[in-house]
């Protein structure tokens, strides 16, 4: 188990290392090259050479890149010339990213605690109300693009009804920050209703992201719950005279978790692409926001440092998923 | 032919008092578009506690779903059972759920024809046997570890302690047969159903489980209901054998009366397989000639009769009707051997 957690961190090593490589080759191929990027089209040709020079961009490629490497292994990406102009990539990325992960570990809980319980009920009861309503929900939720979906919700909910905040992430403007993850940071200061208002800030967007994850699990769960009922194992448990509970949770959901847990992790890597469209709708200052901000004023230090830091929670997502599925399941332990 | 009482016999069973009476046992299924299915036919037979009862037939004759009847374990819905299947004088089809978790596990204990699939690839061996006794005895998971590797250790498993902690993958298709013997019997039950138990075994392993099975049944005094389609596999357990034809019992008689001199033609034929044991495997899987695509009706004639060699006009035209003389039940019009008295049709009896 250890030396296969251990190969996994290598090949995360190699994945960045490998976005890095790919990183740096988009940054070259940018239209009019960094500098344009950077200084826009109508820079003097003085101030061109020395961003030039200060970039080390009349060296040769393998050198630049070296060059790159060794910045961005200190930490330096550069500083952002668009969303938030004079702020290290970086620090910006660190102030950001806490806000995305608590909306997607929200969005997350929100689908997997419905998914779950309705998807085991839905195979249950098949063809019954609840599966039919289930069904047609998760085909819905699949269907309105998160966008719209987004709007409604802030439109109804936030606007109309005003029962949550259109926007942000608090409203109590003096809350200590620990952690950054605002919910988490309230219980830990004991600051109650900073706590609280920032979750009533996830909520919408919560839900509005949850969508597509909690359609996707619904029905993977519907679907490995049916084949489990009827595995031969799960007769045997009757012959046994297990109670419901025991037959429920130890022989047909821990089986039915298997392919369960694979879509949970395909879904967390999706996450960010619904995460820029709700981060924008709700005005939420989390990467998803900055990273459709950074693609408008071509603030490309912060695209750089948003997408690498992206990539490196995919895989570890991924990792994590492997060995979920190595502790639920012996038959990948062994192997 | 006079009928002694075999010396194998684990006891005289005759005179004690039926543990299970199964009674005009009827199962149909519904089926969507077409007419509903009986897939067992007023089967009626008893078991006497410690008594080893065979059910034999070829696939599809009802065996597998008579045992599922008795234990309640049918789908919810789709079928309709009728009849009664009394233990200890209390009808189960009457039962709750409720009443019959108590009772499986407890009472009756069941074990499987695929012992891979039949157990929980993703839970140890061990925690599969403590959960019955959890279930069943109130023991703690701590208290029952014990027991269980008792249980173990008795089916024949080696080294229990480390078995305890494995998974299903990691045992041999015997000794998963084996864990699946230990969990069925961990709560001592009075009665234990065996579907088809070796049928995925290897033909080494096949003869150990059995052993192993008499052997336990034996020791603990448990009544054994073993379902095979293969008479060779009870003749050296069964004091007495049903034969199944269609849902319907056509023959049931002692084991060496019935294998000595086998009255009805569908038990010939299947006796006549069973000498060979090395024999082609799927001409001792379908030893008769003919399948039971071709079989009629029960309603109006013999259901065997197009594939019988001893079939005349009459069981193309009336039902006959099981009749009982002794111990030996037979339902047929032109027995084998002529010495039997032929049955009289089920038409005539009304
Ligand atoms: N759940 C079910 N629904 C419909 N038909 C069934 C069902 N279970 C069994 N049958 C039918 O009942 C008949 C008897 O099946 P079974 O008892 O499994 O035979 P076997 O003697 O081989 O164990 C078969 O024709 C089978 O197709
Ligand atoms: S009743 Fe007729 S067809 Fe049926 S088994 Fe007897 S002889 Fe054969
Ligand atoms: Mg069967």
């Amino acid at each position: 188990m250890l030396r296969f957690i251990v190969r996994r961190l290598l090949q995360l090593v190699l994945v960045i290392f490998a976005l890095s490589v790919l990183l740096f080759a988009w940054l070259k191929s940018l239209p009019g090259g960094t500098v344009s990027a950077m200084l826009g089209e109508r820079a003097t040709p003085e101030s061109r050479e020395a961003l030039t020079k200060e970039l080390g961009l009349d060296q040769p490629i393998p050198v630049q890149y070296w060059s790159f490497l060794k910045r961005a292994v200190q930490g330096d990406f550069g500083v952002s010339n668009g969303v938030q102009p004079g702020t290290p990539a970086l620090d910006l990325l660190l102030e950001r990213f806490p806000a995305t992960i608590e909306l997607s570990i929200s969005a997350l809980l929100v689908a997997v605690l419905l998914a779950l319980p309705l998807g085991y009920l839905a195979a249950r009861r098949r063809g019954g109300i609840l599966d039919n309503v289930a069904i047609v929900g998760s085909l819905v939720g699949v269907a309105v693009p998160v966008f719209f979906l987004a709007f409604l919700l802030k439109y109804w909910f936030a606007i109309e009804l005003g029962w949550m905040p259109v926007s942000g992430r608090q409203e109590v403007g003096n809350a200590t920050r620990v952690t950054g993850f605002f919910v988490l940071d309230g219980l830990l200061t004991r600051e109650w209703d900073a706590s609280l208002d920032a979750l009533k800030h996830l909520v919408l967007p919560a839900i509005a992201l949850a969508s597509i994850p909690f359609a996707m699990i619904f029905r993977i769960t519907r679907a490995s719950v049916l084949d489990v009922l009827d595995e031969d194992f799960v007769r045997t448990a009757r012959s046994k005279g297990l109670t419901s509970r025991v037959i429920r949770g130890r022989h047909i959901m821990r089986n039915a978790l298997l392919p369960v847990i694979t879509a949970i992790g395909l879904q967390t890597g999706l996450l960010l692409g619904g995460a820029i469209l709700t981060e924008t709708v709700f005005n939420f200052p989390g990467i998803g926001n900055a990273l459709s901000e950074g693609f408008t004023k071509r603030d490309y230090p912060v695209l750089q440092v948003i997408i690498l830091a992206a990539a490196g929670v995919y895989v570890l997502v991924n990792l994590v998923v492997d060995i979920l599925y190595a502790v639920v399941d012996p038959r990948v332990r062994t192997r | 032919m006079t009928t002694t009482t075999p010396e194998t016999a684990r006891r005289d069973p005759r005179g004690a008092e039926p543990l299970l009476s199964v009674r005009d046992l009827t199962v149909t299924f519904k089926r969507q578009g077409e007419d509903p299915f009986v897939a067992v036919d007023g089967l009626s037979f008893d078991v006497r506690p410690g008594q080893t009862v065979g059910l034999v037939g070829e696939s599809g004759c009802g065996k597998s779903v008579t045992s599922l009847a008795i234990m309640g374990l049918l789908p919810d819905r789709g079928n309709t059972v009728t009849g009664s299947v009394e233990l200890d004088g209390r009808d189960l089809l009457t039962l709750s759920n409720k009443q019959m978790r108590d009772l499986r596990g407890s009472d009756i204990g069941m074990i499987f024809q695929d012992p891979l699939s039949s157990l929980n690839p993703v839970v140890p061996i061990g925690r599969q046997v403590t959960e019955v006794l959890e279930r069943h005895k109130g023991m703690s998971r701590k208290s029952a570890k014990p027991v269980a590797r008792e249980m173990l250790h008795k089916v024949g498993i080696p080294d229990p302690d480390r078995r305890l902690t494995e998974y299903p993958h990691q045992l041999s298709g015997g000794m998963r047969q084996r864990a699946l013997i230990a969990m069925a019997l961990a709560c001592e039950p009075r009665m234990l159903i065996a579907d088809e138990p070796t049928t995925a075994l290897d033909v080494t392993i096949q003869a150990q489980i059995l052993a192993l099975l008499r052997e336990l049944v034996e020791e603990m005094d448990t009544a054994l209901i073993m379902i095979t389609h293969d008479l060779g596999v009870v003749a050296g357990l069964c004091d007495e054998v049903n034969v199944l034809y269609g849902g319907r019992l056509v023959e049931r008689g002692d084991r060496h009366p019935l294998f000595h001199d086998p009255h009805h033609p569908y038990t010939g034929g299947l006796l006549s397989s069973v000498p060979s044991l090395e024999g082609d495997a799927a001409e001792r899987l379908n030893p008769v000639p003919g399948s039971v695509a071709d079989n009629l009706p029960w309603t109006s004639s013999c259901a065997f009769a197009p594939r019988c060699s001893n079939a005349i006009e009459r069981c193309r035209e009336e039902t006959p009707a099981a009749v009982a003389s002794g111990d030996r039940v037979l339902r047929c019009f032109n027995p084998l051997g002529g010495q039997a008295s032929p049955a009289e049709s089920e038409e005539d009896r009304r």
